[in-house]
């Protein structure tokens, strides 16, 4: 019985330092990842290459996502606030929903899923086909060449695509309100442009760059740190995606708390 | 007495329980070829991802032209700058073509421009035996041996004063390995460069190597020239040699 305990405390006790020594190791890298970003060398073709990779081709995804999420949210405001007769509220809970909070952690997200994994899967197999090694041999150091301009390119894309995401989850919420739940489409631009402000919007373009950090950061360091052969490059892989969002849905409340005005 | 390019002193590395190098020291002269043999798993890699400073010792001395490139990170730098090396698995980056790959330090490293390191890679290609037509190919359209012939010609690209060598002939068949060794004595020799190579290829060794040395359990054991190892009057290297299983010499999986 005593032994089993002891078992038990060491066990979690393993845990605990194993938790202290990824969360140290991740701090660290995300401060050389910084400091890479603001010394030379600087890669302009891989940052804009990057740029086309997070941002350009994960459109389609984001969009879609977006007009979806958008469409069922209205759906779901309006059978809520009819309850109430209060369902002419529906463009601006719509509005402040998608800006504030759907548009950035959705699209947040669904780009952990795509990029994410994308960036520890291709650094990975870099890892461990020596690619990596051989880059540092060939004057050129990795983490200028190959993480700084992912970072550079997750903080600048994932804002962009927000942007976008709420304008087409609008737009989604637009549609099945007039085409479904026979809304006045005019009316329903003006209440919600009427009723949001520049914070709802601002407050979910600052979320979105932090998220785009987190995503990059956690893309590149599983990556970096993969094991051998392809087991460690699917587990990298898997990591770094379970580790984006977890941190985009904590740092998300984190953040709302600090930028709602309670 | 000759000049040493690179001298190894007591240099150990552990990995966790498992002590791949233990006090290794080593003298490598300059503008020769030296082959550093032994089994798989014995350190080689290890032994020269630490003179590439990739990998750390935990204590020791590795000096290139008299300095401690274990001293500052710059110093570092500076010195491995010289090498170039050919991986065991070539280790070309496979999105981009076999040119921009042997031209890649030219162009991101020496701030070179394309058209520019597009000339010398293309000589590069010429000088490894490789058809201008290999050069817009990606490295997954090219077979095992000539992905070996672009990873030497990118070694070579920026005319370096040593030269490194993973397992140059593994996993290739005897013809393409001698068409390899003698590409690797020719660039060598052009070059006027220090080379290192590891292996666990007699023959390729033999080819290759001006001097050979034996690594085991984390120390050279034996070095000698290629004619002297065939009565190197050490077990452990006979065995290695004739590649026979029973002996001294035991592995473990």
């Amino acid at each position: 019985m005593i032994f089993n305990s002891i078992n038990i405390f060491a066990i979690i006790g393993r845990i605990f330092i194993n938790f202290l020594r990824t969360v140290g190791n991740v701090s660290i890298f995300a401060v050389n990842s910084v400091l890479s970003i603001f010394s030379p060398p600087f890669y302009g073709r891989a940052i804009l290459s990057s740029l086309y990779q997070i941002g350009f081709t994960s459109l389609p995804v984001i969009g879609l996502t977006a007009i979806f999420t958008g469409a069922a949210l209205a759906l779901n405001i309006y059978d809520g606030s009819i309850r109430f007769n209060a369902e002419a509220f529906l463009p601006q809970i719509l509005g402040v929903s998608i800006t504030r909070e759907l548009g950035p952690v959705m699209a947040a997200l669904m780009l952990a899923g795509r990029s994410a994994s994308a960036m520890a899967a291709e650094i990975g197999t870099m890892r461990v086909t020596e690619q990596i090694d051989a880059m540092s041999t060939l004057k050129v150091k990795p983490f200028n060449y190959l993480i700084a301009p992912r970072i550079i390119a997750g903080v600048i894309a994932m804002p962009l695509l927000v942007l976008i995401a709420d304008i087409i989850g609008i737009y989604g919420g637009w549609l099945v309100a007039v085409y479904g739940l026979d809304f006045s489409g005019t009316i329903f631009i003006r209440n919600l442009s009427d009723f949001l402000v520049m914070r709802d919007i601002t407050s979910g373009l600052i979320k979105a760059g932090v998220f785009g950090f987190i995503i990059s950061l956690m893309g590149c360091y599983y990556g970096f740190h993969s094991g051998g052969g392809a087991r460690g490059v699917g587990d990298a892989t898997r990591t770094a995606v379970v580790a984006a969002a977890v941190l985009i849905l904590a740092s998300n409340y984190l953040m709302t708390s600090l930028l709602v005005k309670v | 007495m000759e000049n040493s390019k690179i001298s190894i002193r007591d240099v150990s590395k552990s990995f966790g329980t498992k002590k791949v190098l233990q006090k290794l020291s080593l003298e490598v002269p300059e503008g020769k070829s030296f082959v550093i043999l032994g089994p798989s798993g014995v350190g080689k890699s290890i032994l020269l991802k630490t003179m590439l400073g990739i990998v750390t010792p935990e204590q020791g001395v590795i000096e290139i032209d008299g300095v401690n490139i274990l001293s500052s990170r710059k110093t570092r730098i500076d010195k491995t700058n010289q090498i170039g090396m050919l991986f065991q698995g070539a280790a070309l980056f496979d999105s981009f073509k076999v040119w921009e790959n042997i031209a890649f330090r030219l162009i991101q490293g020496e701030g070179q421009s394309r058209k520019q390191a597009r000339i010398r890679a293309d000589e590069c290609l010429a000088q490894v035996g490789l058809t201008p037509d290999v050069a817009n190919a990606y490295p997954s359209e090219i077979s095992g041996g000539m992905q070996k012939r672009v990873g030497l010609a990118r070694a070579i690209a920026a005319k370096p004063k040593i030269l490194f060598f993973d397992e140059p002939t593994t996993g290739l068949d005897p013809i393409m390995a001698d068409i390899i060794n003698t590409l690797i004595k020719e660039q060598v020799s052009a070059l006027g460069a220090t080379a290192i190579s590891i292996t666990h290829d007699m023959a390729s060794a033999k080819k290759i190597g001006d001097r050979l040395a034996m690594l085991h359990q984390g120390q050279i054991i034996w070095q000698g020239s290629a004619d002297e190892i065939d009565h190197s009057g050490n077990g452990i290297v006979d065995q290695f040699i004739n590649g026979r299983a029973e002996g001294p010499l035991v592995l473990t999986s």
